[in-house]
């Protein structure tokens, strides 16, 4: 019986490429400095597939491919940016700007601009808007700048705290990050390690100093106000 | 903690995250929701952290961590029921009561709910039923009167018709066929006693039986890749989740040949070396359930499934399982995540299911028509089943055929059949109600044929050519009275419900799509860009198929009756 090859060769926007079975289409590109854009994956987490911003035209298929989930494979043809994928990944942009505050999410405005979406496409269209949770003394978390990347999530879980704090509750673009029955982080499991603001890459989480700044506080005022959040949360 | 629960909890000790959704379905038949202090006892009893618990509470819609009425109605308001006026139904209820739909009467007794399609279509309208401490059942109520009044309408009698050649022999059209009226499982005996499990998926794979869940793989292929998948055990599972508006073939083949299911089913286990099988029975149909267990346990008081069946060494254990509200768990691997005691996510797909299933163990999931071909396949071979439909389709097909037709029901026709003899034939629907104007092939994520596409023979291949599907086999029937719009607007309503969130084209685009298509009638400059633009995004990026088929029918309309839409 023949060794089983260990390697695989692929060409990516006419480049040929040989990386080791297993690797994935994006980090194929990553060897060739070919640059395709994620929102959802991150080294700390698993990739799910969900952003769908990676999509990639392999073969021509019916389908295009996520490049963060999909193997590389021999002889596949990677095209990453024709007009089937920028039109996707253009309308996508679209609509999540027409959901969700990004005003706090540098990496995906500078897609926006690169694709040339348009930021008043979809007008009329429900947005996403949560009340503000400042209800600890170490995070505040504004789910309105949710784009349901699942890392927060994932972190807590799975992929590195073992908390089980948060979950996704309902469906569809009602989806949404949750702790169970949406009760105040300090009466769940968390255990604020902090690796869920660690991973958001938007406003969503972030930490209470910087929030407090945002507001115009004072480093004095803000210092103050953490100490005794801190007495309290002793006392308790 | 009250009694009732105690006892529930008591009965679930030492289980696992598995036993999740058929826990949570005790407690909220029990109580009418789950609350957080159930779900805290719920979370240590299965050891699933609590936030898990509260995720899937609020994944499934059948299941609600708020308190509701004593009586929540459940009335569906997808095409069929529409035609059939449920929005009326919905409307007279509603101010019968003094409510809105979601809210729940201020005495308390009643909580009314807009639903989609609960797979009575040809019984139209049709609601659902949940009664705190009883459970659910369906009626097809003349009007809100009799639906408030808590009524059981008798037995609804099923219009069956067509070729019974394989799958509706013996039906009766108002019970379930008894064990002696079907027979003592002779396709299982003789595989047992005759077969080797490489032969009986080498019948299935000659006879061309393709799976009838939408996807048309073939079946014996299937199984013959999951019997030599390594890793054990192995798993067959039957799919009975069928959501797809416009379909109740499943339903029918339950309520009126469960055994045919169960035989088919056993079989499947044989075939792929499995003593594990499961049913996971969509929860909106009480019905089919209900039969469904009477026959399993006919079938094993008769030494035909359970341990040691036919006195063999094999076993076959049967599970049946509720679902609780979500379409996508009829998508295969959201079904195993569902089993599993999770919120009903499709998984990425490498790997696929013959490898890595259930449990992560492979795992071979059919359709319940596709499982019910297959005793007569061993019974009478191959050649036979092949004596109907062409090369490329074999056999004959269920079709669930609801709208504006004579007859609606569901119909057996060998494939080949032309869409015109099924709608008008005298041994099928017995013709159209008014001018034909549209026909929705395949259910929801379907496409439309016009009036003259009708010629088509319903084959694989013929569809093919008109850029349709086969689907489901729903055939939903519109006249010219009917303002496609509104139906488009239905099926967008459809898919936005039923997104499970997890993409973005999908979780975004059903719902864009469904602003859009809510003011067809006063539309915004550039709409018609923008359906066309979600419609390439969601069926070309999205993680499964239910948003890869979410833009389909709306896209078939925009090409077959551009004048229904805004011209830019
Ligand atoms: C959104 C979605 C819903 C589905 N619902 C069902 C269903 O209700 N019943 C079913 O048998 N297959 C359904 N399928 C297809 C299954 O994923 C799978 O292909 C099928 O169970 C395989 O059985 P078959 O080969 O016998 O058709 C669905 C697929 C998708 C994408
Ligand atoms: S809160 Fe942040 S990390 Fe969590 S899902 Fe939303 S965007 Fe992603
Ligand atoms: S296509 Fe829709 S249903 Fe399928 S994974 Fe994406 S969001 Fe969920």
């Amino acid at each position: 019986m023949s060794e089983r090859p260990q390697t695989v060769t692929l060409t990516i926007d006419g480049q040929e490429v040989t990386v080791p079975v297993g690797t994935t289409i994006l980090e194929a590109a990553r060897a060739l400095d070919v640059h395709i854009p994620t929102i959802c994956e991150h080294e700390a987490t698993t990739s799910e597939g969900l952003c769908r911003i990676c999509v990639v035209d392999v073969n021509g298929g019916r389908l295009l491919q996520a490049a963060c989930v999909t193997e590389a494979r021999d002889g596949m043809v990677v095209d990453t940016r024709n007009e089937r994928v920028e039109r996707s990944r253009r309308t996508v942009l679209e609509m999540l700007n027409a959901s969700v505050d990004l005003s706090q999410a540098p990496e995906v405005q500078d897609m926006l601009d690169e694709y040339g979406a348009d930021r008043e496409r979809f007008p009329q269209a429900l947005r996403r808007e949560h009340a503000l949770l400042d209800d600890n003394p170490f995070y505040v978390r504004d789910y309105s700048q949710c784009i349901l990347c699942w890392r927060c999530v994932q972190a807590c879980g799975e992929d590195a705290q073992y908390a089980f704090a948060l979950t996704l509750s309902e469906r569809g673009f009602h989806t949404r990050v949750a702790t169970a029955f949406d009760a105040p982080l300090p009466e769940t499991a968390c255990v604020f390690c902090g690796q869920c603001i660690g991973v958001c890459p938007t406003g969503a989480l972030k930490p209470k100093i910087e929030f407090e700044l945002e507001q115009g506080w004072s480093v004095e005022q803000v210092r103050e106000h953490l100490g005794q959040a801190r007495k309290r949360r002793k006392r308790a | 903690m009250p009694r009732e629960l105690a006892d529930i909890l008591q009965r679930y000790q030492g289980r696992g995250r598995e036993a999740l959704l058929p826990l949570l379905w005790e407690v909220q038949t029990a109580f009418g929701h789950v609350d957080a202090a159930a779900a805290r006892t719920i979370s240590q009893t299965l050891r699933v952290p609590e936030a898990d618990v509260y995720g899937v509470i609020g994944f499934y819609t059948l299941f609600n961590a708020l308190p509701e009425g004593e009586t929540t109605v459940h009335i569906c308001t997808d095409p069929s029921c529409a035609l059939a006026g449920s929005e009326e139904l919905l409307e007279h209820t509603c101010q019968a009561l003094g409510v809105q739909p979601e809210e729940t009467a201020s005495d308390g007794r009643f909580t009314v709910k807009r639903t989609t399609c609960l797979g009575l279509c040809e019984h139209a309208p049709a609601a659902l039923v949940a009664r705190r401490g009883e459970g659910l059942h369906s009626v097809a109520p003349a009007d809100a009167q009799t639906l408030l009044n808590g009524a059981k309408t008798p037995a609804r009698a099923d219009t069956l018709g067509g070729k019974a050649h394989i799958f509706l022999g013996g039906a009766a059209g108002e019970r379930a066929q008894s064990l002696a009226e079907y027979g003592d499982y002779a396709a299982l005996r003789r595989a047992l006693t005759e077969l080797t499990p490489e032969q009986v998926s080498a019948e299935v794979e000659a006879a061309g039986l393709l799976g009838r869940g939408g996807a048309a793989f073939p079946t014996g292929l299937k199984w013959k890749f999951t019997r030599e998948a390594l890793a054990q055990p192995h798993y067959a599972i039957c799919n009975a989740d069928e959501s797809e508006p416009g379909t109740f073939k499943d339903r029918v083949l339950m309520e009126h040949k469960p055994h045919q299911v169960l035989e088919g089913l056993a079989l499947c286990a044989y075939a792929i070396g499995a003593q594990e099988a499961y049913i996971f029975i969509r929860g909106e149909y009480p019905e089919a359930e209900g039969r469904l267990r009477e026959a399993l346990a006919e079938a094993e008081a008769a030494g035909l499934l359970g341990e040691r069946v036919m006195g063999t060494d094999w076993s076959c254990r049967v599970e049946i399982r509720r679902g609780a509200g979500a379409y996508i768990c009829g998508e295969e691997t959201a079904l195993f995540e569902a089993i599993e005691g999770k919120r009903g996510y499709p998984r990425l797909k490498p790997p696929y299911p013959t490898t890595n299933g259930l449990f992560d163990r492979p795992t071979a999931i059919n359709n319940v028509e596709t499982l019910s071909a297959v005793p007569a396949i061993v019974r009478q071979g191959a050649g036979w089943f092949r004596q109907w439909g062409t090369e490329k389709s074999s056999g004959t097909k269920l079709f669930s055929v609801s709208g504006h037709v004579r007859r609606p029901g569901t119909y057996e026709a060998p494939f080949g059949v032309t869409l015109r003899e099924l709608l008008e034939g005298a041994d099928y629907c017995g013709g159209v109600q008014g001018t034909l104007q549209a026909v929705l092939l395949g259910g929801a994520a379907g496409v439309f044929l016009r009036a003259d596409e009708i010629d088509v023979p319903l084959t694989y291949e013929d569809l093919q050519t008109l850029g349709a599907t086969m689907g489901s086999g729903a055939v939903m029937v519109f006249n010219d009275t009917v303002d496609l719009r509104e139906v488009l607007r239905e099926l967008a309503r459809f898919f936005a419900h039923e997104s499970c969130g997890k993409c973005y084209p999908c979780q975004f685009g059903t719902q864009r799509q469904l602003e859009i298509l809510e003011r067809l009638d006063a539309p915004l400059p550039g709409d018609r860009a923008r359906l066309l633009d979600i419609g390439h995004t969601m069926t070309e990026a999205s993680l499964c198929g239910l948003g890869q088929t979410a833009a389909s029918a709306v896209l078939s309309a925009m090409s077959k009756w551009p004048q229904l839409f805004p011209s830019e």
